[in-house]
């Protein structure tokens, strides 16, 4: 059965490669952009800034806690460093050199996590975090974004260099869809609608955005039409745009690869709660590591693929 | 800035002593045994060393720059900081009350002039250093980043991170003091977790390292000091290991941990301010 898909692809690519891109053209525009690396070069894509710009890139060696105060210390010194490494290591290692050196003294430092959640594959769950978003978004000052595909993470990462203050970008491993413009305008803060939906809406955020465009195709199928929004920023949370398409759907899903104690669903959660209670199903992971596999298997199941998501869906319809 | 002479600093020192003492004692909280062996290294950086402005810039660019990585030595740093023209020195009563810039640890929340990044979580303060050592190469900034740090701190492992860091990009523009008391809060650090042979393990880390015998001798703090300075520029870190005796200055409060973290009461601070004339005026 064939799906009629709002959007589409030709092209599979991972996000991190978009951080790659990204990363360098940051470079390009702006002298003041340095890079660290905790011994990760090649799976963090930053390899291509280093070769241009081999004075402005500081490879740690295997030391995550030194990479985080170092990043604080340039950013003292006027520069605007992108410090890259597996996004376990770039928070629950690091987490209180996050906490003191980057976060409460506010320092300009772009936190880079690349292999996040159960997509990383077959490593297993030693390196699946699931934990970070959560992490992070509990910190005061701190800024996290999860975008969607290649395009919306270069657009990320070329965002981030030009924003004044810490902030932590959540990439991935795997081959994804390319389905969001090249050109794209990215927004921090700023969520944006996909589709136009009235029955239930879906707000999907990282790789989870593509199976809910999946998704959403599927339950136009059965006559459910899903509004579908791209919750890049987790935080600072589009608060505006949750409450408005709520008002209009009256139930929602929040769809995430990352736990569902502490993520993006939570976040919504706690929106709706204060100015629009309604029904919100979550599509996460259940209070539980993830294990060794292949992206696909893994999505399918631990709960969080197209298929969880329409039943979700449906869930919360029925609760409306 | 003029040069003081030895006579003069040591007028600050017993005035930063001082300082300490009625802060801690004004909250019933706080560390005052560190900043009393600090006293001779904070006003010796201070008052003669630094080449800074007083006019605060975060990035301090073109001037000296001091870290505190042990930031529990906050009352020490916020009295030479006050003394050395940062804040009005009235503000040290502010000291660990709400609604202070002068908070129990140093913080940069409050936008207290001097401070950079936050501290008290040891172990960090070398890192985030040596990071603003090489964006002063970066920059083509010729001056220094100093740094103190406690030597129960050097049981962090981040600290050893940073140093074999240091050592391979060859950060010459960084001195860092250990303030080698041998005390730490639960004992002497021989007994909590000995250290060993700190020089060796610096040496062999690939650091130019030095050793200050006497720390609160002020001409011996600054002629360590000044050596550190002369072997700057030459491929390694330098590592001054400073020797200090924690609660110095204070007959019954000197050579012990008991005082690492423990403010005198009214009749133990009347009888250690009998030992600390006031030469500047208290806040």
């Amino acid at each position: 059965m064939s799906l009629d898909l709002k959007f589409t692809y030709t092209e599979k690519k991972d996000t991190r490669s978009g951080f790659g891109d990204g990363f360098l053209e940051a470079g390009r525009r702006n002298p003041n952009v340095v890079g660290l690396c905790a011994d990760l070069i090649g799976s963090l894509k930053m390899g291509d800034f280093q070769k241009e710009f081999p004075d402005r890139f500081f490879q740690t060696g295997i030391a995550e806690a030194n990479m985080i105060g170092l990043a604080a210390g340039m950013a003292i010194g006027g520069k605007i460093p992108f410090a890259g490494t597996f996004a376990n290591f770039a928070t629950g290692r690091v987490y209180d050199q996050i906490r003191q050196s980057v976060a409460y003294s506010d320092k300009n430092v772009k936190i880079c996590a690349s292999h996040a959640g159960l997509t990383l594959g077959e490593d297993g769950a030693t390196h699946q975090i699931l934990e970070d978003l959560g992490m992070m978004k509990m910190l005061p000052h701190m800024t996290v974004i999860n975008p969607c595909d290649y395009n919306q993470t270069k657009a990320a990462t070329l965002a981030i260099a030009e924003h004044e203050g810490p902030v932590y970008l959540r990439f991935g491993r795997p081959s994804w869809p390319i389905f969001t413009p090249a050109d794209q305008k990215f927004e921090i803060g700023k969520a944006w609608k996909m589709i136009d939906g009235k029955d239930v809406t879906i707000f999907a955020t990282g790789h989870l955005v593509w199976e809910a465009v999946v998704a959403e195709a599927m339950l136009r199928q059965e006559g459910i039409h899903a509004e579908v929004i791209n919750i890049h920023t987790i935080k600072p949370l589009d608060e505006e745009a949750i409450l408005e398409s709520v008002k209009k759907t009256g139930c929602a899903v929040s769809a995430e690869e990352h736990q569902i104690n502490g993520g993006l669903g939570d976040s919504i959660a706690q929106t709706l709660i204060r100015h629009n209670p309604a029904p919100l199903e979550y599509v996460g992971v259940n209070d539980s590591f993830g294990e060794s596999g292949t992206p696909t298997q893994l999505l399918e199941k631990y709960g969080l693929n197209a298929e969880n998501i329409v039943k979700a869906a449906k869930r919360a319809l029925a609760r409306k | 800035m003029k040069k003081q002479s030895i006579e003069e600093l040591q007028k600050i020192c017993t005035q930063l002593r001082r300082d300490v003492l009625r802060m801690v004692h004004a909250v019933q909280s706080g560390h005052p045994g560190a900043p009393l062996g600090c006293a001779e290294f904070f006003v010796a950086l201070y008052f003669d060393q630094l080449h800074h402005n007083p006019d605060f810039q975060m990035d301090g660019k073109g001037e000296d720059l001091f870290f505190l990585s042990n930031g529990h030595l906050s009352a020490g740093w916020y009295s030479v900081l006050a003394r050395s023209g940062y804040f009005p020195v009235e503000e040290l009563k502010t000291f660990r009350k709400l609604n202070s810039r002068l908070q129990g640890h140093p913080a940069t929340h409050e936008h207290l002039p001097g401070i950079r990044v936050a501290s008290g979580s040891l172990g960090q303060g070398l890192s985030v250093a040596i990071g603003t050592a090489q964006a002063k190469k970066l920059n083509g900034d010729d001056k220094l980043v100093y740094l103190l740090m406690g030597d129960g701190e050097l049981q962090e492992g981040q600290v050893w991170e940073a140093a074999m860091y240091a050592a391979h990009y060859g950060v010459d523009n960084l001195i860092a003091t250990v303030d080698y008391n041998g005390q730490q809060i639960d004992g002497p650090t021989t007994k909590v977790m000995d250290l060993k042979n700190l020089k060796a393990k610096w040496e062999a880390f690939g650091w130019e390292v030095i050793e200050t015998k006497n720390g609160n001798d002020l001409k011996s703090v600054i002629e360590g000091l000044e050596l550190a300075k002369s072997l700057t520029g030459k491929g390694k870190p330098v590592m001054n290991l400073l020797y200090t005796e924690m609660g110095y200055g204070v007959d019954f409060m000197v050579g012990t941990h008991k005082w690492h973290g423990s403010p005198p009461n009214d009749e133990q601070l009347a009888k250690a301010l009998g030992q600390l004339e006031e030469t500047l005026g208290d806040y």
